[in-house]
């Protein structure tokens, strides 16, 4: 007698792909705004950024109804964390807090892969990219979801700083300016539009600087 | 009230079918430094007398932002005004969470309510000795709410609370028939009266006081130090001007917004004296 399977699953995935850059007094967040199911499109206009506090803003994709969940849990403790210490959570505060989120559910995941970019508390760029269960790394940039096994080898060769293993301590964010990166962003996710069925439709950008929070927007192959 | 064989428990009735703990958790609350509210069809203000234990110490926290739309100032033990401020927020927070709206003011005074109700019902327990006074803002506008220790609430137009806040009371009973219409600007400016009214001769400053206002397209914010004190000075020089006021008089009320300290003595001396506002 052969085990019983499950004939449904909790999961879907919703596609898409995002980014982050850190640079030296900024933070770039870019998601496309595609939302599907197999083979079909949801909605060109979906929206996988979500500004979890002044510095600090997240990017998701994978099952955006965990994706939706896990924002609302993390804007929730944000509430209280501002109650308690009458001020924002930093963006390394907010990292750790998602990290021990995803992890709570470890054994039943939410099932989002995450980008978390801002500005850390002396005003440095920062990027955080985690696994669906909350395994973390402060890194220079990053891409996650479908289009990532494309986005990431450009953003290598482009991007890359040598190991942080070695010394003297390299800086992991880019010396690129803030234009720089947007533009590399724009390129990147048309690039990736070109072969990822699931990427496409529009661009959104989100930068994060000393000025405050910016959104643009860029549209790509709808096909 | 003198001490007496049925306030012992809070779970005694006296013949006379009182609960005399509870009475005496009330009277926590009339020791406490004053608190004010007052509120117009869009905005509502609250206001407080910091009262610190010496001068070597920072004043006490009185008043609480609870969610965007709903603040709260105490008056008692305001140990048990924390506790029941950080009930409040996880209330908001947990419907904010399930219903992706805030939550209405009457719903949550209620729960307050019960929740001090308990209190006088247990053995076990003792009354939460603060009074609160809930300002929200919903859908059906906006209100001030009084909760007492007894579990009691009543939705006001204008109230005060704490020590010496029959002064303020009085004030706002001369005055609440305009409150429903008038501007932001104007009800604060009624709050700081009424605050004043409270301390009785001293000096008002922003120092001695601490104002909050939630309203239309605002949400619930302390007003900073700097703000306060230029409402101060704008309806104490008004006042100064309105007295028998030779030009000299009035160039002395000009020169105290510019000079803070030893002026305001003076002008707040010229205010307090009974004016006709």
């Amino acid at each position: 007698m052969t085990k019983q399977q499950a004939n449904w699953s909790p999961y879907d995935n919703n596609g898409g792909s995002c980014v982050a850059i850190a640079g030296a007094d900024y933070c770039v967040i870019a998601a496309d705004t595609r939302m599907s199911t197999g083979y079909n499109i949801l909605t060109r206009e979906y929206s996988k950024i979500c500004k979890l506090a002044d510095k600090c803003v997240m990017a998701s994709s994978g099952f955006q109804a965990d994706v939706k969940a896990l924002q609302k849990q993390l804007a929730a403790r944000h509430l209280i964390y501002q109650h308690q210490h009458n001020k924002q959570m930093s963006c390394p505060a907010m990292a750790q807090l998602l990290s021990n989120t995803l992890y709570y559910k470890r054994f039943f995941p939410y099932y989002s892969f995450n980008v978390l970019g801002g500005l850390d508390n002396e005003g440095k760029g920062c990027v955080f990219t985690y696994d669906a269960v909350g395994s973390y790394e402060k890194v220079g940039y990053s891409s996650q979801g479908y289009g990532s096994t494309l986005i990431m080898p450009f953003l290598d060769n482009q991007l890359k700083s040598p190991s942080p293993l070695l010394l003297p301590v390299q800086d992991a964010v880019t010396p690129l300016v803030e234009a720089e990166a947007v533009d590399l962003v724009k390129t990147v996710f048309a690039s990736a539009s070109e072969r990822d069925i699931y990427t496409g439709d529009k661009l959104e950008i989100v930068v994060v600087n000393a000025a405050g929070i910016r959104r643009e927007y860029m549209e790509l192959r709808k096909d | 009230m003198f001490r007496n064989q049925y306030d012992t428990d809070v779970t005694t009735w006296s013949p006379a079918g009182r609960l005399f703990q509870v009475e005496y958790a009330m009277e926590a609350v009339k020791q406490g430094s004053a608190a004010i509210g007052l509120r117009s069809r869009t905005h509502i203000v609250l206001g407080c007398v910091n009262k610190a234990n010496s001068e070597l110490s920072s004043h006490q926290k009185k008043i609480f932002k609870v969610d965007d739309h709903i603040g709260v100032a105490i008056a008692g033990l305001t140990a048990d005004g924390r506790v029941l401020s950080r009930y409040m927020r996880n209330e908001c927070i947990n419907y904010s969470f399930t219903y992706e709206s805030p939550l209405p003011v009457g719903r949550l005074v209620v729960q307050l309510a019960d929740k001090a109700q308990v209190c006088t019902q247990r053995s076990w327990k003792r009354p939460y000795g603060v009074g609160l006074l809930v300002a929200g803002l919903d859908e059906s506008g906006a209100h001030l709410y009084y909760n007492c220790p007894s579990g009691n609430y009543f939705e006001y137009q204008a109230f005060a609370i704490g020590s010496r806040s029959q002064a303020a009371k009085t004030y706002l009973e001369r005055r609440f028939e305009n409150f429903t219409d008038a501007s932001r600007d104007d009800l604060v400016k009624d709050a700081l009266m009424a605050i004043r009214e409270t301390l009785q001769g001293e000096t008002l400053e922003s120092s001695v006081c601490t104002i909050a206002v939630v309203g239309v397209g605002e949400p619930f914010h302390i007003l900073d130090q700097g703000s306060v004190q230029q409402m101060i000075d704008a309806f104490e020089i008004v006042g100064e001007q309105e007295g028998p006021a030779a030009e000299p008089d009035a160039a002395a009320g000009q020169d105290a917004s510019a000079e803070p300290e030893p002026e305001q003595g003076a002008a707040a001396g010229e205010g307090v004296a009974p004016m006709d506002i």
